[in-house]
């Protein structure tokens, strides 16, 4: 229930952007059958948010510990291109995913060293990666949109379980394992911790290095399940533009959920929220019919004001605006003060 | 300085003398942009076939999309005192300068696949292709193809406001304004990419009666058709049959989705845009032709009549 109160503007946020894409179409809520599995624009909503919902999972963990992730789009490209080309060179399906994942981790690996041990700042730890990255995923499918046809691979894409599209599964799935594994042991606060004041947390007797690459390493998986399903989409892995940009969705997407970038507390849940209102919004857009020239435009104009609405100075005017709204209550009981 | 007057003396002397006495094993220094794209990739595999095929010595430099690689590399052909200079440039502006010394050292520069801000009298030829003539001819085809009938149309356009995205709208525009029956219903850019192309055919689908009101797709290049034909197919739509699928570029993977009768139209852009810039080159060196300021790469139609899988075989040895 409390933490219900705490996403509420994050899930009214949602509500009215759903609301404002039925008013522009209003067969958003329609859904059918087709091809063996659910379809209609809402189904779209929750299947073309699968990358930047995994990928905030992973940034909302390394923004917690006051860390920033911006490789995962370039990390993206690196293992969607490693399970092109595993099952482009006859590798089954299980191979390519395994080494896709271990491409992921590698990856995550590489960053979350620079940044525990090394003690380079996060945001040009994970530079180097964003800037090489694509590089490495261009030698890996040499430089061509390598396409693959193996339909184990496209079933990650396009398949669907019980009718629900895979990425719909694989990121409620990611992202129930990993608020489960953080919330019911003490990950999630030695995670919080380290965001706080990582000395203080490494003086208490916590080991911050190996968290703080468990963090990256966790992206760095993140990242190679939106990857990967990016790929299997299209069937191919399109180096140049696998996850282009996506980092900053990812980062939006926590910030949105109610996240702060400064670390410490974090919410999964509202980071998923938060992707899911970016990806309705682009949706929105595109059944809006306005021209493209306009996407962007109406895309910041939403997003600042869903920020503002957020803004810690706006809820502060809020609340005093309640509170000298509120009659003055005779003789309040001191008890009284402490439940609100 | 001195010395570096030197070097571009003893260059140009280098050049003269090398143009007297051996007027068929020319030298040509080629800058390319980098890879950025298969087709560049097919234009550089196509260019480095070409001047073998005519015996001429290519010096390639790779400027891994920096215009001051460029530059240097120019300032490098110089100073080797190759007979002509082939440029991809990387941006339109900043070349005044750079070309002026070109100039100087009298060496005939041609601009590839891209055009620049600066006077013409700074370089002999450019060889582009004309977007809005590919345009023209998509939209042609798809005249011919629906004859009478209505047809609604949808468009994937490139990345907004870049040069190829502007002028194949408006070429395609400029062709189906001729019959009242054919319009475009829905424009969306899709920045010439599969996944995009994918995501944003499928709005189309669903705003657009589940796709039963669409009777053809026009897509700014391949890659976003590629993706679109999935989108369609999802739907339990026929991509071909009941939305017919035009689009631009030609590269490979267009050819397998024609030759399974998904696609039904392409308009090709030549990765060989070095051939028509040598044979300039070559009459210009013989008997000092001057080419026309601008040279236009041939835009070749194919479609499902074409030996797609042929085609295909052909194309995927480029490098694209």
């Amino acid at each position: 229930m409390n933490s219900l109160k705490r996403l509420a503007p994050q899930l009214i946020t949602l509500a009215v952007i759903i609301l404002l894409n039925y008013l522009v179409f209003p067969d958003f809520f329609n859904i059918k059958i087709a091809n063996g599995k659910f379809y209609g624009s809402l189904i779209d909503v929750l299947n073309r948010g699968a990358p930047v919902a995994l990928l905030a999972i992973g940034m909302t963990l390394v923004i917690a510990t006051k860390g920033i992730d911006l490789s995962v789009g370039a990390m993206m490209a690196i293992c969607g291109a490693v399970a092109a080309s595993t099952v482009d060179s006859g590798g089954s399906v299980y191979l390519a995913l395994s080494l896709a994942l271990l491409a992921g981790v590698i990856c995550g690996a590489w960053n979350g060293v620079l940044v525990a041990f090394l003690n380079i700042q996060p945001i040009i730890s994970t530079l180097i990666l964003m800037v090489a990255g694509r590089g490495i995923a261009q030698l890996i499918t040499k430089g061509a949109i390598l396409t693959f046809t193996d339909p184990g691979l496209i079933f990650i894409g396009s398949g669907s379980v019980f009718s629900i599209p895979t990425p719909i599964l694989i990121w409620i799935f990611a992202g129930i394992s990993v608020t489960f594994i953080v919330r019911k042991t003490a990950l999630g606060m030695l995670i919080e911790a380290i965001g706080i004041n990582q000395r203080a947390s490494s003086f208490s007797g916590i080991n911050a290095r190996v968290l703080l690459i468990m963090v990256y390493v966790v992206s760095g998986l993140c990242a190679a399940m939106a990857g990967t399903i990016a790929a299997a989409d299209i069937r191919g892995a399109d180096a140049n533009n696998s996850g282009l940009w996506l980092e900053l969705d990812a980062i939006l997407a926590v910030v949105i959920g109610g996240t702060s970038l400064l670390g410490g507390r974090f919410t999964l849940i509202g980071s998923l929220i938060g992707a899911m209102i970016i990806q309705s919004i682009n949706t929105g857009i595109l059944l809006s019919g306005f021209p493209p020239e306009f996407n962007l435009i109406i895309k910041a104009a939403i997003i600042v004001i869903v920020l503002i609405i957020q803004s810690p100075a706006l809820k502060a005017h809020y609340q005093t605006y309640r509170d000298t709204k509120k009659p003055p209550e005779p003789a309040p009981a001191p008890s009284s003060r402490t439940t609100s | 300085m001195q010395f570096k007057k030197l070097l571009i003396g003893s260059a140009i002397l280098a050049s003269t003398s090398l143009m007297a006495t051996s007027a068929f094993a020319l030298t040509v220094g080629f800058s390319q942009i980098g890879s950025e794209s298969g087709w560049r990739a097919a234009e550089t595999a196509v260019t480095l076939k070409e001047a073998k095929e005519r015996g001429i010595t290519l010096k390639f430099a790779d400027a891994q999309q920096k215009q001051e690689n460029q530059i240097k590399a120019l300032r490098s052909f110089i100073a080797q005192g190759v007979d002509a200079i082939l440029v991809a440039p990387v941006v339109a502006t900043g070349w005044d300068s750079v070309l002026k010394e070109v100039q100087e050292a009298k060496i005939p520069l041609i601009l590839l696949d891209r055009t620049i801000d600066a006077p013409d009298s700074l370089y002999l030829t450019a060889v582009t292709a004309d977007f809005i003539h590919e345009g023209n001819i998509a939209g042609d085809w798809l005249v011919n193809a629906v004859g009478n009938k209505e047809c609604k149309v949808v468009e994937l356009q490139g990345t907004t406001g870049s040069a190829p995205a502007i002028e194949r709208k408006k070429g395609f525009e400029q062709s189906i304004a001729k019959g009242a029956n054919i319009k475009i219903i829905r424009s969306q850019t899709a920045d010439f990419t599969r996944t995009k192309g994918k995501e944003v055919m499928e709005s189309f689908l669903k705003a657009e009666n589940g796709g039963k009101d669409i009777c053809a797709l026009y897509a700014h290049n391949d890659d976003m058709a590629v993706g679109a034909i999935q989108s369609i197919k999802e739907a339990g739509l026929k991509p071909g049959t009941d939305i017919l699928v035009i689009s631009i570029d030609a590269v490979p993977d267009i050819f397998t989705a024609l030759e399974a009768g998904e696609a039904n139209a392409t308009v090709e852009l030549t990765p060989n845009m070095a051939g028509p810039a040598f044979d300039a080159l070559e009459a210009f060196l013989k008997d000092g032709t001057l080419p026309p300021k601008w040279i236009q790469s041939p835009s070749r139609l194919y479609t499902q009549a074409d030996d797609a899988k042929a085609i295909y075989n052909q194309k995927k040895g480029l490098g694209y």
